[in-house]
């Protein structure tokens, strides 16, 4: 577009769809805009005061037009409002299969953990044509993760995590930017996308990982080396205890709660168990986990927690496990599988 | 409103009339008007309060049954009974009032001071020990119960925003009914009028109201 | 009411008025005077638009270059927040009710004064001791949190001047309760005999709509505010996520009052313009029941669309799609204004003069700031939007391009008779073309440098580069703006020394206030008022035809066609 840039390039899956919408609302605005605006300076011309035109019968009301102007524009907003629900429904719903990478937001930079271990601060790399979803927590105050080529937006909040998926459909460097107002350097909290070929995102990954040598450990291997350090596997081994339950094929299950109320175990819930772990007891537990809560940190949280994503896949109800033996093929729980769920090393 | 009499020669001749209305009986219903639609700005004002409160224990229900057992119902209870009472004495204040008697307005309108000042001193009481005890949020907060120590000081800092929101709104209630003692007793012409003094009673009414639905909501916590 | 142009004798013997029956300063600070205390207003607020519109110059100024032009990252925030606190707080919210509302409230429903005139009195002065606290935070340093507060940012990390700054919102917020009182209260029960609600002029309709906002809205923001400020000077929290608290429930609480707030500033707007439509089209408002009850249906509908400031900020996806719906539904009775305002035009007899060109360039800037609305209030087009410079342009065109225009125009409406005098016509059309056409240089770059992907709030876009030639367009529109805006300063000044003498209805308008002299006297009416017309008893054909009977040579060129428009 030259000196005169209009619109900026489309490098995800979201931003053809998103643009379409976009111009149609700008065709409805223009022609709206220019409707009205042509009306009122044609009247303002034609009924000028002295004008010579036919100005009989003027209406003081009409109810069949002011229900036609309250109608239509109503249905045109509700044709606006669907297409656009149904955009962003899309855009909230992350594939299963997606690729999960780690966002930390602190003030001012983004520091970012590829599942094998890369770190990177206020770059990401990712690759072409692969869904992408990104969990995201902030250390400090609210953040918003922005990729305008992406046409995607997700604010980063202290204490909870948020989820933000893409997936980029052009190789290049984009703008990544920070769009919630976070304190003085806002301005410069960011950096760059780099939407690589799978091959390069390869190379680019085994090569980042020997660069940073103290980093090479895998997410999955460095929450390990924390669930060893802490002995979660005291309390928590392969089967249900007396003293902690099991967490293999924890993610995703519905976890029954000594209040008598359920929960789906995900990221929050999962960072909330090992923070304050008292405050939702799984049912049949009395309290006597202590709180991790300040002793490690969110990065070692986000470790942990996809390390315990490895431990076995969702088994049967941890009831059945005990009365039938495990159907043949699936993985021992009592061996944890640290076996990467993602990318090979 | 005196300030511009000398502009409103055709002004009613009693004298509690104000120089933009008509009449007594205009300037009544306005005041009426205007002290409701003023408590409904102090509705909104505690329903942000209210708000928090109900998402919190929502959320937090277990810490917050937990965090409410420290508080001292006993006094509570005394509390809730002093301020009834002050409403019942502020009634009657309205009804002496109404019935022009001017001592027996006096005496009410005292003995609703003496009511809320003991409110006051027994919400010191509270305040005090919780302070002393540790379980006043911030730098110093300490919890041994059980439960996260986080959500019980959220359980106290909406006790002692919400609390001491009502606190302030008694405090200002005192000061009023001060004036509006003083002024009864001196003969101020602006309260010829009972109506003055029952709008002071919508005001205390109100905040007696609050006070019942604090009370239940941090003192008697059902379980569960 | 009774048309009394014609019978005006010639007053040359000084007449007494509100202003001049004394000249003392204790009469003016101790006054209980509506119109004195609109006076009042109209200077300390215009004072504060003066102090918002510097910082609005140092921010375009700032954004000509991606890496700033002389000030540091931190000055910068302060600046943009020193901005959006003065011009929300304590110019466009006060704006149009505390001046034109309290000067034309009583006079339009023939009442002789507010119903609670010390309580007016009092918001003035609660006003500027918000003015005052916001001085002081601007003196010890300013505040850099954004007009917003965000916890936990304002709550835990900023080291400015938070809490002076929430005292000024705070106090701002307390005026406006007592003024939104005052108006309910009055309406409701001081309109002069025979003026039932609908022969209530649109303008205190929309009073009326905004002070029901005020009074439910404002409380929750005061308090949410003072939250902040305990749980930073005395740690009484509820924000902090780091005991559990949920930083997002500030955003909640803030937008149920920041979201109505822009239809304080939006709906007083609306109603000088049903006003300005029908005097200078010579019609009545087209479906006045229509635009009445919109005002209502916006007060209404308004408290039920905050979230759609929130649909990034991790609110579950349905709570967004009802936030969604609402915003969606709550443009409509926007929409019904504008058409009939325009078909108000249709068949009038139109007078071109300034407060005209106004409300015509109202329509055009509220229309954009209406529509571009509506890529905001869908949530697939407001994830790329939010927090971007689209939204900026958007609630600029609203804010500024709505409310401004409207305060202007109202402001050039009433002016000859809040002082009796009139403006140089030439001075005053200039100003308004040169406010429409530099707010649009200043604005349309905006949307389309937001579309690009410029956040708000940014100091430096160096990793942005391609996006400088759009600010550089801005910034160049915004000096047009700021000679629009500083025109009037100067022939209103004038005209207010100098003016020739207006007459009590220099429009030729319908109206109580203008069946009184100008400027009225204190007591407002010599006799009370009785009201047996409806509103807007204008009749553009019969003018016209008087006018033709007047100049009978003049005969039309072409046959009068049937009109087809």
């Amino acid at each position: 577009m030259g000196n005169f840039p209009l619109m900026p390039e489309q490098a995800s899956t979201f931003a053809g769809p998103y643009d379409v919408l976009f111009l149609v609302t700008t065709i409805l605005t223009v022609v709206f805009t220019g409707l009205v605006s042509a009306l009122v300076v044609f009247f303002a011309l034609r009924y000028r005061k002295g004008n010579k035109v036919n100005r009989k019968g003027a209406h003081d009301e009409h109810l069949p037009l002011e229900l036609t102007w309250t109608i239509l524009p109503l249905i045109l907003g509700l044709v606006i409002f669907f297409w656009a629900a149904a955009l962003f429904t899309h855009m909230r719903s992350a594939p299963k299969d997606a690729m999960e990478i780690y966002v930390i937001g602190k003030q001012w930079m983004w520091h970012i953990q590829h599942p094998d271990g890369v770190r990177e601060n206020n770059e990401l790399h990712v690759p072409l044509g692969k869904p992408v979803k990104l969990i995201m927590i902030s250390q400090d105050v609210l953040h918003s993760f922005f990729i305008p080529q992406f046409r995607v937006k997700q604010d980063v909040i202290p204490g909870r995590y948020t989820t933000l998926w893409f997936e980029p459909s052009k190789v290049g460097r984009y703008n990544l930017l920070c769009a919630e107002y976070c304190g003085t350097q806002h301005s410069e909290m960011g950096g760059f996308v780099e939407v690589m070929e799978q091959a390069e995102y390869q190379k680019w990954l085994a090569s980042k990982g020997a660069r940073n040598f103290d980093q090479k450990l895998t997410m999955e291997k460095a929450g390990e080396a924390i669930y060893k350090q802490y002995n979660c596997a005291g309390c928590h081994e392969a089967n249900d205890s007396i003293r902690g339950p099991s967490l293999a094929g924890l993610f995703g299950k519905v976890v029954a709660l000594e209040k008598g109320d359920s929960v789906t175990a995900d990221n929050s819930y999962v960072r909330e168990a090992i923070l304050s772990p008292n405050d939702r007891l799984t049912k049949g537990y009395i309290a006597s986990m202590p709180t991790y809560k300040g002793q490690i940190t969110e990065e070692q949280t986000l470790q942990l927690m996809a390390h315990i994503k490895t431990l076995g896949v969702a088994q049967p109800k941890p009831t059945m496990a005990p009365a039938v033996s495990p159907p043949a093929g699936s993985t021992d729980p009592s061996v944890p599988d640290v076996r990467p769920t993602g990318t090979p090393e | 409103m005196g300030v511009h009499t000398a502009h409103n020669a055709e002004s009613s001749d009693h004298a509690a009339v104000s120089h933009q209305f008509e009449d007594i009986g205009q300037q009544n219903e306005i005041y009426i008007v205007g002290m409701w639609t003023f408590l409904v700005t102090e509705i909104m004002f505690f329903g942000v309060l209210f708000f928090a409160y109900v998402l919190y224990r929502w959320k937090f229900g277990d810490v917050f049954y937990e965090a409410h057992k420290v508080l001292n119902v006993r006094l509570g209870f005394i509390n809730t009974t002093v301020l009834l009472t002050s409403s019942l004495f502020m009634a009657l204040g309205v009804r002496s009032a109404m019935l022009k008697n001017r001592k027996m307005t006096l005496f009410w309108l005292i003995s609703v001071i003496v009511c809320a000042f003991a409110f006051m001193v027994i919400k010191y009481f509270e305040y005090s020990a919780k302070i002393a005890a540790h379980e006043i949020p911030g730098p110093f907060f300490q919890w041994h119960g059980p439960g996260s120590a986080g959500q019980a000081e959220i359980f106290f800092s909406l006790y002692f925003a919400m609390t001491g929101l009502h606190g302030i709104h008694v405090l200002i209630g005192i000061i009023t009914l001060g004036i509006l003692a003083w002024m009864v007793a001196v003969k101020h012409k602006a309260v010829d009028d009972y109506m003055p003094i029952e709008m002071f009673g919508l005001y205390w009414h109100f905040v007696d109201i609050v006070w019942i639905f604090l009370f239940p909501l941090f003192y008697l916590m059902p379980h569960g | 009411m009774k048309e009394e142009t014609n019978s005006m004798p010639a007053h040359d013997a000084p007449q007494v008025n509100y202003l001049n029956w004394s000249h003392t300063v204790k009469s003016w600070l101790l006054t209980g005077d509506h119109k004195r205390i609109a006076m009042l207003y109209l200077i300390s607020v215009s004072a504060f638009f003066l102090v918002g519109s510097a910082a609005a110059g140092l921010i375009r100024l700032e954004l000509t270059s991606p890496r700033g032009v002389l000030l540091e990252n931190e000055t910068y925030n302060k600046i943009f927040t020193m901005h959006g606190v003065v011009m929300v707080f304590f110019f466009l919210i006060p704006a149009i009710p505390a001046i034109l509302g309290n000067f034309l409230v009583p006079l339009m429903i023939g009442a002789r004064d507010l119903a609670f005139p010390r309580l007016n009195l009092l918001s003035w002065y609660v006003y500027m001791a918000g003015g005052v606290c916001a001085v002081i935070a601007m003196m010890t340093g300013g505040v850099d949190t954004g007009w917003t507060f965000y916890t936990p940012y304002s709550s835990m990390y900023s080291k400015s001047q938070v809490v002076w700054a929430i005292c000024g919102a705070f106090f701002a917020g307390f005026s406006s309760i007592f003024t939104g009182i005052n108006f309910i209260v009055t309406i409701h029960k001081m309109r002069a005999p025979g003026l039932t609600w609908f022969r209530l002029p649109l303008f205190v309709w929309a009073q009326y709509a905004t002070s029901v906002i005020m009074i439910l809205g404002t409380p929750v923001i005061a308090i949410t505010l003072l939250l902040v400020v305990v749980e930073r000077t005395l740690h009484i929290g509820i924000f902090d996520p780091k005991l559990g608290g949920d930083p997002v429930l500030f955003q909640h609480l803030f937008w149920f009052y920041s979201h109505p707030a822009v239809y304080i500033m939006i709906l007083p707007s609306m109603g000088v313009i049903s006003e300005l439509m029908a005097c200078f089209s010579r019609k009545r408002v087209f479906g006045y029941s229509f635009v009445a009850f919109s005002s209502l249906a916006i007060a209404a509908l308004g408290f039920l669309v905050w979230g759609h400031h929130m649909f990034v900020s991790s609110q579950s996806m349905y709570q967004g799609m009802v936030f969604s719906i609402i915003s969606t539904v709550v443009a409509v009775p926007s929409a019904i204004k504008v058409f009939n305002w325009t078909a108000t035009m249709y068949k009038g007899s139109i007078r071109l003069e300034t407060p005209m060109y106004y409300a015509l360039g109202f329509l055009g800037l509220f229309l954009i700031g209406g529509l571009t609305g509506l890529y905001l209030s869908s949530m697939a087009t407001d994830i790329h939007l939010h927090d971007t410079y689209f939204v900026v342009a958007h609630f600029h065109y609203v804010m500024v391009g709505g409310t401004i225009m409207g305060y202007l125009g109202g402001l050039h409406f009433w002016w000859p008779k809040m002082t009796g005098r009139l403006y140089s016509e030439f001075w005053g059309r200039l100003s308004a073309i040169l406010v429409f056409l530099g707010f649009n240089a200043t604005f349309m770059p905006q949307f389309v440098v937001g579309y690009l992907g410029m956040p708000r709030r940014y100091h430096y876009y160096y990793l942005m580069p391609e996006f400088q030639i759009w600010h550089v367009l801005s910034s160049f529109g915004s000096i047009l703006l700021a000679v629009g805006f500083m025109l009037p300063a100067f022939y209103l000044t004038w005209s207010y020394l100098k003016g020739p003498k207006a007459g009590p209805n220099p429009w030729n308008a319908t109206g109580l206030e203008w069946t009184t002299q100008s400027p009225p006297m204190s007591h407002n009416f010599d006799e009370p008022p009785i009201v047996t017309e409806e509103a807007y008893a204008y009749d553009a054909e019969a003018e016209e035809a008087e006018d033709i009977e007047e100049a009978p040579a003049a005969k039309p060129a072409h046959a009068p066609k049937p009109a087809g428009g």
